[in-house]
């Protein structure tokens, strides 16, 4: 599964198009993904603060965000461009790349709520499969 | 046996209030047909099924759409005995569709992610894990009767 060149241009238009509002859809997403996915929290058991409209969790979201944009600027080349951040993953964050899986539906769940109009089925499969690839280029460097 | 709190049963409740079942049944089997396109599988008898536009405009597929919301009408009207009456939904699924059960949270997601468009923030993070909580356990009902 890789993306077309028609798919990497639909992906790039819309994260540029929703970026004045990236980090609303950042700090949404996280704050989902702990309400929704309460194992979740796990990882973060270091916040005093774990609600989802809480501080640490929105600025999360935003850094996490900031990551996604990285990778839509370097869709090229996934894997070779996410390296550092594949390389924090697996060695010092350790998180189970199961959770990639649900931090992306979350994400499709916020975008489709913030831009019911924009997020047709097609634009929706083309940014499925493009963090479905980022999930796989993080994960890269776990084993 | 499932347990759901007063908050549960009510978000999911209100989240069906505001459904227009062939409007979101249409638009969640389409949006699964094209976003994971090997369940088209299932659809052989369909009709034209060959791009997005076809398949947002066959009426066979709306038509189905509407079977699947009503279907879980049911679920949500008898939400304290879904395994019981999912049973002869599951034996159909298995026996005479063949239907692979990964593909039930496949459209589950669908679904989750039509509503979320439909709603906006009136969707929030706690209905949003009402709802999701309230589908898989539809999906495990449906998968049941699997062997």
């Amino acid at each position: 599964m890789s993306l077309s060149a028609k798919e990497k241009v639909i992906v790039k238009d819309f994260f540029a198009k929703v970026s004045s509002r990236s980090d609303e859809i950042g700090a949404e997403a996280l704050a989902r993904l702990i309400v929704v996915y309460p194992q979740t929290k796990s990882y973060f058991a270091h916040w005093k603060d774990l609600s989802p409209n809480g501080a640490p969790v929105r600025k999360h979201g935003i850094t996490v965000m900031g990551g996604v944009y990285e990778a839509v600027s370097k869709i090229d080349d996934l894997a070779g461009g996410l390296l550092t951040l594949s390389e924090l993953h697996a060695f010092m964050l350790r998180v189970d790349p199961v959770n990639f899986k649900i931090l992306s539906h979350c994400i499709l769940v916020v975008l489709s709520m913030m831009f019911a109009e924009e997020f047709t089925p097609q634009i929706h499969v083309a940014v499925d499969k493009f963090l479905a690839l980022l999930a796989l280029a993080l994960a890269e460097k776990y084993r | 046996m499932v347990v759901w709190t007063d908050k549960e049963r009510a978000a999911i409740s209100d989240i069906f209030s505001k459904l227009d079942y062939d409007d979101v049944g249409q638009k969640c089997l389409s949006r699964c047909l094209i976003v994971y396109p090997w369940t088209q599988r299932y659809f052989g008898a369909f009709g034209n099924l060959y791009n997005a536009e076809a398949i947002m405009n066959n009426p066979m597929i709306a038509k189905h759409g509407t079977t699947v919301m009503q279907s879980l009408e049911r679920a949500l009207k008898n939400m304290d005995d879904i395994r019981n009456t999912y049973a002869e939904l599951s034996v159909l699924h298995s026996e005479k569709l063949r239907v692979d059960p990964g593909n039930f949270r496949l459209l589950s997601d669908c679904l989750t992610i039509v509503i979320a468009a439909k709603m906006g923030t009136a969707f929030t993070p706690e209905y949003q894990a009402s709802f999701q909580k309230f589908l898989s356990v539809v999906v495990s009902a449906l998968g049941r009767q699997y062997h």
